[in-house]
């Protein structure tokens, strides 16, 4: 099993964030994972992105030009990021702010109205957990209890109290993908 | 009196400190840096500081003051003294760190390190030796030069249009929260000599006591660099130096410590 | 899953390696791609611990010389910082190889020249390897190309720091900085008590009395040229020995490769998936990955070499290694360059392209020609 996933979007929307949950519940899961972020004072605006790479081998390069896996959250990214998603692989996206919807035929694409979700449930920061549900869904490399207790690692324990929440919306996200 | 009565050990009423070693020292005739290596080295030695003491050499004269005064010492690079000293301080809390500088050493090319060693409050003994000049490179201006001195690089005197003021480097320092001790002393007289003793006393107590960063800054001549004799060069220190460089504690925050601790050590 | 792997940064590793070596002091200042190394230290309060002693200074200036002052009392001590932070310690490394001291510096690298870019770089090659400050001098420089290696390379450079008496460096880049992947982390070791230190370093300056009556100094100053030049050949003589001793690589599908690529530090894993690919057309392509950069492994290119079509150096500068590569080899095979500059990281497809376009898309006379 192998699982070449970038996630791409703006600063501040939650990409590193999303990509560390998802390794840390690799580590939960015994598999071999690798995390590269696209660092840079882009905290928050710019765009940002994250390679992580699952595997249940060694993982030779955590820089990559093609994936299996793309999750887009804004314009620029699914317009760098929509031709190097292998054929046969998945792009998940959220289509709120796209004006150019993704084109491509021989790739499975997964809108997820992540956003308008958010916004129902009330829970801003929510959003990326609501698109790694849509993931999980897509692509079951880990079980979701692997990545509760990633999450577990991965926040500080002041921040504990937010993992019931946080997991909701994984399920959300997961129902919102539409078989 | 014969030669041979003089120095018979009973008459002896002067000895070079047990901590001065015997090398020739390199320093020229009217140095002040030959009296301020006597006071650290029966500093040390009255306080029971021999194997404790590290000292940190500059670049400059000084640069051989490990060949002088017998305890362990790192030489450092021109300015970063007070880096030297913070680390060895920190890694070694039951040592006492002292640095030991020229006016260009600390107060040009390392004046970010005094300063931040000073605002951190280290707990070492900075000892500045200002003599306005850079002495073993040849006599070029230093910060601390005082205006229309001539110098190798102000031949014509320091001008302020060309070269800015002197650096007041210890009232500098004195502003720093983390200084507890700073002074400005002289070794030109006797009662000089006596002061700044006891001034060096003081800022090893003070670490000693981790009270933070005491600083003794010695207004010192250099009569090769000045192209003076010595007699003449404290004169002009007299005269023009101390005019620009007032002496006595400009900071003391340490009060009380030193007849405590003295008393301690007495014995 | 086993409760010793942790998932982590290259920069966290090396911190947390750090303070499981048993390391004294770290001093460093804050620059990117590795600030989370001095933050590591910060948020672990190691002073609480192990006692070990954290301090930000207030430059790379003084970060340097902070650790030539530390390590002159015989204490295990170092620094972290990135390429133009690296530039500014030249001047205290200088005085660290002179003075005989032990020390690691580590340098996650950033595209330069100048204030260059934030994002990866391998373009300190030449400044750590052939001496980087004034005056005949040499580190040990290790190329880490994992997060496992960060944090093992800790306790490596220090053991053969102290081994050898000399400074070593861990020669990073960006990437291996700022990712994440599993580590173990080495079992704490206590640091080392005064009375180990006056065994181990009876050079240190700990104060005078203590089982010695001779005062201890540290310096590089010696006018007397004779004895500097005898100084010199001391110093030349302990690099002939790291050199006979410690050359440290890494060797893949080198035993049929009909070409083999040279890289070092995250390149070469970016280079590993290169050749899984080319090794899934047929092309018979293997590696060799230098970890110790100085002493650089001359020989175990030679032999590699003598099989093979042609050598590709892969790095992310303009051509920095492959002068060391061009030296083992002489002139008995070509060797190329494939090189991304200003923060640019390589994807396997574009070295394999490199890999064609330099050797095996081109006729055997072309070949010659690019000797």
């Amino acid at each position: 099993m192998k699982d070449e996933i970038i996630i791409a979007g703006f600063g501040g929307q939650g990409v590193l964030s999303m990509g560390k949950i998802l390794a840390y519940a690799a580590l939960e899961n015994d598999l071999e994972v690798t995390w590269m972020p696209s660092y840079g004072p882009e905290q928050r605006g710019g765009t940002a992105n994250v390679t992580v790479i699952l595997s249940d081998e060694e993982i030779s390069s955590p820089v990559l030009d093609t994936y299996d896996t793309a999750v887009i959250l804004n314009q620029q990214s699914l317009d760098k990021f929509e031709s190097k998603v292998k054929p046969g692989g998945v792009l998940i996206y959220d289509p709120y702010g796209i004006h150019h919807a993704p084109t491509r035929t021989d790739i499975t694409i997964v809108p997820v109205d992540a956003m308008e979700a958010t916004i129902e449930m009330g829970q801003a920061k929510s959003y990326n957990m609501i698109l790694l549900g849509a993931l999980l869904k897509m692509r079951p490399d880990v079980p979701v209890e692997a990545v509760v207790r990633g999450l577990k690692k991965a926040l500080p324990e002041r921040h504990h109290h937010l993992i019931p929440a946080n997991e909701a919306a994984i399920r959300k996200g997961m129902d919102l993908v539409k078989q | 009196m014969t030669r041979e009565e003089i120095i018979r050990p009973e008459n002896k009423v002067y000895s070079r400190p047990r901590l001065i070693d015997d090398n020739y020292m390199h320093y020229c005739p009217g140095c002040s840096h030959g009296v301020v290596h006597k006071l650290v080295a029966e500093v040390i030695d009255e306080l029971g500081l021999e194997d404790k003491a590290i000292g940190i050499a500059p670049v400059g004269c000084s640069v051989f003051a490990y060949n002088y005064i017998d305890c362990d010492w790192i030489e450092a690079a021109h300015g970063r003294a007070p880096a030297l000293a913070t680390a060895a301080s920190r890694l070694n809390p039951q040592n006492v760190v002292f640095t030991y500088q020229g006016d260009g050493d600390l107060a040009a090319i390392g004046t970010a390190e005094t300063i931040h060693a000073c605002t951190r409050g280290e707990n070492i003994v900075m000892i500045l030796i200002n003599n306005g000049i850079y002495g073993m490179t040849g006599g070029q201006m230093s910060p601390c030069t005082i205006l229309g001195a001539k110098t190798a690089t102000s031949p014509y005197g320091r001008r302020t249009d060309l070269n800015g003021f002197p650096l007041k480097v210890s009232n500098v320092v004195a502003l720093l929260d983390g200084t507890c001790y700073v002074t400005r002393q002289a070794v030109h007289t006797v009662q000089a000599v006596r002061k700044a003793k006891a001034a060096i006393k003081k800022a090893f107590l003070n670490a000693i006591a981790k009270k933070g960063t005491s600083f003794v800054e010695v207004v010192s001549t250099c009569s090769s660099g000045w192209k003076m004799t010595p007699e003449k060069a404290n004169k002009w220190m007299e005269e023009n130096m101390f005019a620009n460089y007032p002496l006595g504690d400009i900071k003391d925050t340490s009060a009380g410590l030193e007849e405590k601790t003295v008393e301690v050590k007495k014995s | 899953m086993k409760d010793n792997v942790k998932l982590m940064k290259g920069n966290e590793a090396i911190a947390m390696a750090a303070i499981r070596y048993g390391c004294d002091g770290y001093f460093g200042y804050p620059i990117t791609p590795q600030s989370e190394v001095l933050e590591t230290l910060e948020a672990e309060m190691p002073w609480e611990t192990t006692g070990m002693v954290v301090l930000q200074a207030e430059s790379e200036l003084a970060s340097i010389n902070m650790v030539y002052g530390g390590a002159a009392t015989g204490k295990a001590v170092m620094t972290s910082s990135s390429s133009p932070g690296v530039s500014l310690m030249q001047e205290g490394i200088s005085y660290l190889a002179a003075s005989e001291l032990p020390a690691l510096i580590v340098n996650v690298m950033r595209g330069g020249p100048g204030l260059g870019t934030i994002h990866p770089s391998q373009s300190d090659y030449f400044q750590a390897t052939k001496g980087g400050g004034h005056g005949d001098y040499h580190l040990i420089v290790l190329a880490p190309s994992t997060v496992q290696e960060m944090a093992d390379f800790v306790a490596l450079g220090f053991d053969l720091a102290f081994k050898y008496r000399t400074p070593s460096m861990i020669l990073a880049d960006g990437v291996v900085g700022q990712m994440m992947e599993k580590v173990v982390l080495p079992e704490q070791r206590p640091r080392r008590t005064e009375e180990e230190i006056h065994l181990q370093c009876p050079w240190a300056v700990t104060g005078k009395h203590k089982g010695r009556d001779k005062r201890n100094i540290v310096t590089s100053l010696e006018l007397d040229s004779a004895i500097m030049e005898k100084n010199n050949e001391r110093f030349q003589r302990t690099y002939r020995e790291i050199e006979k001793n410690e050359v440290r690589y890494e060797a893949r599908y080198i035993d049929d490769a009909e070409y083999l690529i040279v890289a070092f530090g995250s390149i070469a894993r970016i280079c590993m998936k290169a050749i899984e690919d080319a090794r899934k057309e047929g092309i018979k392509v293997g590696i060799i990955r230098p970890i110790t950069l100085w002493p650089f492994p001359y020989e175990a290119i030679r032999k590699a070499a003598a099989n093979v079509k042609g050598i590709l150096c892969v790095e992310l500068n303009a051509g920095q290694m492959i002068e060391d590569v061009r030296l083992a080899v002489s002139d008995s095979v070509p060797v190329t360059h494939y090189g991304r500059m200003g923060g640019i990281v390589p994807n396997p497809q574009e070295i394999l392209d490199a890999l064609r376009r330099d050797f095996i898309d081109k006729p055997a006379n072309a070949q010659e020609e690019t000797k």
